[in-house]
């Protein structure tokens, strides 16, 4: 019988004041198996203080074809950005 | 968009260093070439557990054994990282598994070596590593992103794997006339299977051309191993051995150094299944994953059982 074991993602926060960032995947029975795997694999250097796990599954990603729609209305949003503004030199901290 | 299009559009992509990410449209030779290139490297890690596994009990001190246990260990990982990028392009791990057990996947003919002696102990670490290490710095500016990513990981962790089979070797050159020889004698069998490692030489090779556009590769066999052999020749000396080649030379024009024919008959032979230990590995290899079936199915029923008691608790409260 084919089986896998489901696939699940690893974020680690490598230290606090940082975010948990995507480290990888692995495959494990449970929630509590992915960490123990995911601290085998993916944290033998003292890689990280934490470590977030979540069934592949159960990601939602946005797919690639909808770029244009999802991130072009951006693009022309320059008024977005600070140096949009135009202030003299002399008008300090700001 | 017609496929042509669309080939246009990420061969442009490419040559503009864009990295290609699991989800995006590629070409499914692409796709194909890089499921065979990941998975036949993954299985070269978890083979290359074996011929090193042989030593750790009886490694000759507990430091030397502690760093061959944390290597052996590191391959493992390895491992599973180049296996979960090969799964991001839609590759089943259980089908990846099946193909390395079966023969119809390859892995490095390096481990159809066998390990004779604690000095190849130190070969491997020194000759094997070091020549993995150049193929895979290249591979860190692969165009596939989650390939890339996983090998910043494995040369960061590569490193140690290299001093520590040099210091096995400065250490055997350093002792007695017999850990002398013996050093010597791990150099004579595995200089000309590393130089074998990075495959076929550029006019034979059929995969180069296409992954050299793809930058799926970024340097060719040919340059990959002159370059090794450039790095190592003077790392020979220091040890005091001398490496088996009597063509070897420096060449003041071309700034290489010369080497002697590589016996490519032997080398095809080894890729074939003939070489020493290619069955021995297989066999191993096969008896690991039978042994461990009665855990993956252990764990899986446990898993099961304990969210459907989950479930129920939830239904009754």
């Amino acid at each position: 019988m084919k089986k896998n074991w489901p696939l699940w993602e690893v974020f680690i926060r490598s230290k606090n004041g940082l975010s948990h960032k995507h480290v990888g995947s692995l495959h494990a029975a449970d929630a509590e198996m992915a960490i123990e795997n995911a601290r085998d694999v993916y944290t033998r250097r003292n890689e990280g203080i934490s470590i977030w796990v979540v069934e592949s599954d159960h990601i939602t990603a946005s797919s690639p074809n909808q770029n244009d729609a999802l991130f072009d209305p951006a693009n022309d949003k320059v008024y977005r950005h600070p140096t949009f503004y135009n202030l003299p030199d002399e008008v300090k901290y700001i | 968009m017609s496929t042509h299009d669309l080939e246009q559009i990420f061969q442009e992509r490419i040559d503009a260093e864009i990295k290609i990410e699991a989800k995006e449209w590629m070409p499914d030779a692409y796709r194909k070439t890089l499921i065979r290139q990941i998975s036949q490297h993954a299985h070269s890690e978890i083979v290359g557990m074996l011929p090193e596994g042989n030593w750790i009990t009886r490694a000759p001190s507990l430091r030397r054994k502690v760093a061959l246990l944390a290597k052996v260990q590191d391959e493992a990982g390895h491992g599973l990282y180049l296996y979960s990028a090969a799964e991001t392009l839609g590759a089943e791990r259980d089908d990846l598994i099946e193909q390395l057990l079966t023969g119809k996947a390859k892995y490095s003919s390096i481990f159809n070596y066998p390990t004779v002696s604690w000095a190849d102990i130190g070969a491997i670490g020194w000759l094997v590593d070091g020549a993995a290490i150049m193929n895979q710095v290249m591979l860190t500016r692969t165009s596939y992103g989650p390939y890339a990513r996983a090998m910043v990981r494995i040369c960061k962790e590569e490193s140690f794997h290299q001093r520590q089979g040099y210091e096995i070797m400065l250490a055997l050159s350093n002792g007695t006339e017999a850990q002398k020889n013996m050093a010597q004698d791990a150099l004579n069998r595995w200089w000309w299977p590393s130089l074998m490692m990075f495959g076929p030489s550029d006019k034979e090779s059929s995969h180069t051309e296409q992954s050299m556009r793809w930058k799926i590769k970024r340097k060719s066999n040919d340059e990959l191993r002159q370059q090794f052999i450039n790095q190592t020749v003077g790392q020979a000396d220091f040890l005091g051995l001398t490496i088996p080649d009597p063509d070897l030379k420096w060449n003041e024009a071309t700034g290489n150094y010369d080497f002697g024919a590589i016996d490519w008959e032997e080398f095809w032979n080894v890729v074939k299944g003939n070489g020493p230990c290619n069955k021995e590995r297989i066999r191993a290899s096969i008896k690991a994953h039978e042994d461990g079936a009665w855990v993956r199915e252990a764990a899986l029923a446990h898993a099961e059982k304990r969210s459907a008691r989950a479930a129920q608790k939830t239904q009754v409260a």
